[in-house]
């Protein structure tokens, strides 16, 4: 239950009153308020310094040292408070939690003092409100970095039933996660750099017989290059094919750049092997073979450097498009003023505007290759500027540029982060609310409402009462009633599926003879049932996980609470003095022997017959 | 308007009555009423409860299932000026019937809740409202799985039993009377008396 609302419990319970004309059963019995310390202060001394608030404000958190019994072991009788030898200024947050509901992480704390502060007081950290959680986690996460080493764990660990398929594809995308794809990832990286070690050494010029001229090594050993290069693509070739195969969306990796890449690489040379020795066609040949340095490119699969620098200049398209646009500018504006001012000179190479450009560009860059000089005075004095405006346009955007692939870079590696943490810190907060309402079924399960508590003696009640607050027996008072009211059960969703299943497989008996003699005999609720009653006790097995008590039998006083094995076989339903039954029972029998009989929830309290009987059903 | 009507809410400040005088008006003593209204204004510190803030403290009971509905008409109860806002001294008043009064107001005040339309009668539409918003919360997952004419069978219980003349609507002294001869409802409705 959301203790932030503790307060409003008395209002629902009061509101409850409007189900009572539809309800056709009796309501459980409400947990009684043995002592009513509603309204009390209580004194939080922290090492001296005294804190004050009401009981119900640390009652809000039942799961929290406060908020429970354990504050007790620190209660001093002496001066009639709680003293605690802890931080105190940490102890500010913690309080302003229980005020709140919101958990504030200060940042002038150190993140390991706070820590201890959350374990001590039994509070989990993950309810750190959204204005600080990712401050805290920033803190713990460098925290971390610092004290511990560097050891990269396996983020994925391996799912139990992956297909070949998935699996391959997993290999290929994280080479680290096993010793196969750690193989194959250097083989291929070894290939890709012998194939453009081979496409580079080829060209040039090896040793000559002297009575021809130096021939480039490709010329010379002809059948060992191409021997090579038939090794390279086809080790290309079988993992193009591989990772086609593995991957899960195939039209998308055949879009991906990085195919794109792969086939760009190994197209020349079967094309080159379709291709006759014919001579019109082997200029166009030729021109092929240089995309085979494109194979370099299969290295960014090798580095995330390269990855991440592609994807900035694929960002950065506008900072690179204004550099372009204003070069261009500079460049038409320079090399038109260039030539003219030249123009008088003689034997000037700047002859053309476009001649132009090639001097403007080497000059605005800062090459200075020297191959077109100005020649006029004019032309000097506008060489000079061209040159020095060429240093301030081309310095404006590469910083832009660079800020853009640090930020990228560093952007990369904190998503992958953030988005690990989230699920993981939403899975965790659904657990602690699932708990709330797991707690309900569970008090169930184990049978130990209030109700049933009243009429069993002191000591047993000791040992038998689970630390559950009076707001919580209030709270499953309150649906319980519900339950009542609706003459439906609340149930887990595993023990629904199952019942409903069964359901589908087996009809439903009709009334056992024995039950509806003793409903005769009963006296007043039983005539206003409604007809889905006989339903939950013929439905078999309820939740299989009770667990029975000790019970005994021959008791002549207050006997405890009895919890039946329950019934796993219909036909045994239709024995009248059958025990077995779905839901537990408690007996409170004074002069006669203890009996038990079966109850479901459609129950009525048995009639005259056993009137020293005062059964109280305890779900 | 209803981004407005918030609006208003969160810069207007509600201050209730006196502690006095709504100690006169209702049944409960000074340090009750400072009880209430120290939870009241933990969760509404503007001094008012809207309706989406109401349903969202109300579904808070009810994890399992959608208290929505059910809270809608509650709030309709509460709400007795009708102008979309509970202050403290509407809250406080019906508390005051519902865990203080007599047997004939509660009911009544339960009348009210029922009729939906505020028309003086039951009829079995508000019936069915009032039923299957109480059976949504219960949820999905329920022992013996929920059919879809269960609320229906409850309707039809109910009309069986108040409606005396058999006219197809229940009238409020009807209601008071059938409630009345019900023993198990009127040991239903005290259940809650020592809740504050």
């Amino acid at each position: 239950m959301a203790a932030g609302v503790a307060a409003w419990l008395p209002f629902a319970r009061a509101a409850a009153i409007g189900w009572m004309p539809v309800a056709n059963l009796p309501m459980p019995v409400a947990p009684a308020e043995k002592n009513k310390r509603q309204d009390e202060m209580i004194i939080l001394n922290v090492s001296g310094r005294r804190f004050e608030t009401w009981r119900n404000t640390l009652d809000r958190y039942p799961d929290t040292l406060l908020g429970s019994s354990e504050k007790e072991f620190f209660y001093n009788e002496d001066t009639k408070e709680y003293f605690f030898d802890r931080d105190p200024d940490v102890f500010r947050s913690v309080l302003n939690f229980y005020r709140t509901g919101k958990l504030h992480y200060p940042r002038y704390e150190c993140i390991s003092s706070y820590d201890e502060e959350l374990a001590f007081f039994g509070i989990i950290s993950e309810i750190i409100g959204d204005c600080c959680y990712e401050e805290y986690k920033d803190r713990k996460r460098e925290n971390a970095e610092r004290l511990m080493d560097d050891q990269e764990d396996n983020k994925d660990a391996k799912p139990p039933n992956m297909t070949f398929r998935e699996a391959m594809w997993r290999a290929f995308e994280n080479p680290h996660t096993s010793t196969m794809a750690l193989v194959f990832y250097y083989v291929t990286g070894f290939f890709i750099a012998v194939s453009v070690i081979t496409n580079v050494v080829e060209t040039v010029p090896c040793g000559s017989s002297p009575n021809q001229k130096e021939v480039p090594c490709g010329e010379r050993y002809t059948v060992a290059f191409f021997c090579m290069d038939t090794a390279c693509v086809m080790i290309f070739t079988v993992e193009y094919l591989m990772r086609l195969f593995a991957a899960p969306s195939r039209y998308r990796f055949m879009r991906s750049v990085m195919s794109i890449i792969d086939v760009v690489a190994i197209l020349p040379y079967y094309i080159g092997l379709v291709m006759t020795d014919n001579e019109d066609v082997s200029g166009a040949f030729v021109t092929l073979r240089v995309f085979r340095v494109f194979r370099i490119f299969k290295f960014s699969r090798h580095s995330q450097g390269l990855r991440i620098l592609g994807y900035t200049l694929k960002s950065c398209a506008s900072e690179l498009g204004f550099l372009l646009f204003s070069l261009t500018m500079a460049i038409i504006i320079f090399a038109t003023v260039m030539f003219y001012a030249e123009k008088g000179s003689s034997s000037s190479k700047f002859t053309s505007i476009p001649a132009s450009f090639w001097y403007t560009i080497v000059t605005m860059t800062t090459l200075g290759y020297g191959d077109m000089v100005p020649k006029t005075i004019a032309g000097k004095i506008f060489g000079s500027i061209c040159s020095l405006s060429g240093v301030l346009v081309i310095a404006l955007p590469v910083p832009v540029i660079v800020s853009n692939f640090s930020r990228i870079y560093h952007q990369n590696q904190r998503t992958d982060k953030r988005r690990a943490q989230k699920k993981a810190r939403l899975a965790r907060i659904r657990i602690a609310k699932q708990g709330t309402s797991n707690a309900f079924l569970d008090s169930k399960k184990n049978g130990l409402f209030n109700e049933a508590l009243e009429f069993t003696s002191p000591e047993e009640e000791q040992h038998l009462r689970k630390t559950t607050s009076l707001l919580e027996n209030q709270h499953h008072h309150l649906l319980h009633c519900l339950e009542k009211t609706t003459n439906h059960e609340f149930v887990d969703e595993q023990y629904y599926q199952q019942s409903y299943l069964e359901a589908g497989l087996q009809t439903y008996p009709s009334r056992s003879p024995s039950l509806s003699s003793r409903d005769g005999a009963t006296g007043t609720c039983c005539t206003r049932r409604s007809k889905n009653r006989h339903a939950p006790l013929q439905n078999a097995s309820g939740p299989p996980h009770m667990e029975p008590l000790t019970h005994q039998r021959g008791l002549q006083e207050l006997s405890t609470i009895h919890i039946l094995p329950l019934s796993t076989s219909r036909s045994s339903l239709n024995e009248p003095a059958s025990l077995n039954c779905r839901i537990t029972t408690a007996i409170i029998s004074i002069p006669t022997p203890p009996e038990t009989t079966p109850e479901g929830d459609a129950h009525l309290p048995t009639g005259p017959a056993h009137q020293n009987v005062v059964k109280v059903s305890a779900l | 308007s209803n981004y407005l009507q918030r609006l208003e809410m969160t810069t207007v400040c509600h201050r209730p009555e006196g502690l006095d005088q709504l100690e006169a008006q209702t049944n409960f003593t000074k340090q009750e009423l400072q009880i209430l209204y120290r939870g009241f204004k933990n969760e509404c510190p503007s001094g008012v409860v809207d309706e989406e803030t109401f349903k969202h403290i109300y579904a808070q009971f009810f994890p399992h299932g959608d208290a929505s509905m059910y809270a809608h008409y509650l709030f309709n109860a509460f709400d007795t000026t009708n102008n979309g806002s509970i202050k403290f001294k509407d809250f406080v008043m019906g508390l005051s019937i519902l865990l203080r009064g007599t047997l004939r107001e509660k009911l009544e005040w339960t009348f009210h809740l029922y009729d939906i339309n505020r028309d003086g009668y039951i009829n079995r539409e508000e019936m069915t409202e009032i039923v299957r918003a109480i059976y949504d919360m219960m949820g999905k997952f329920t022992y013996p799985a929920l059919k879809g004419d269960v609320p229906q069978q409850h309707v039809d219980a109910f009309f069986q039993k108040m409606d005396k003349n058999k006219d197809g609507v229940v009238t409020l002294e009807e209601f008071i009377i059938a409630c009345q001869e019900d023993e198990t409802m009127m040991n239903s409705m005290q259940l809650f008396e020592n809740v504050m």
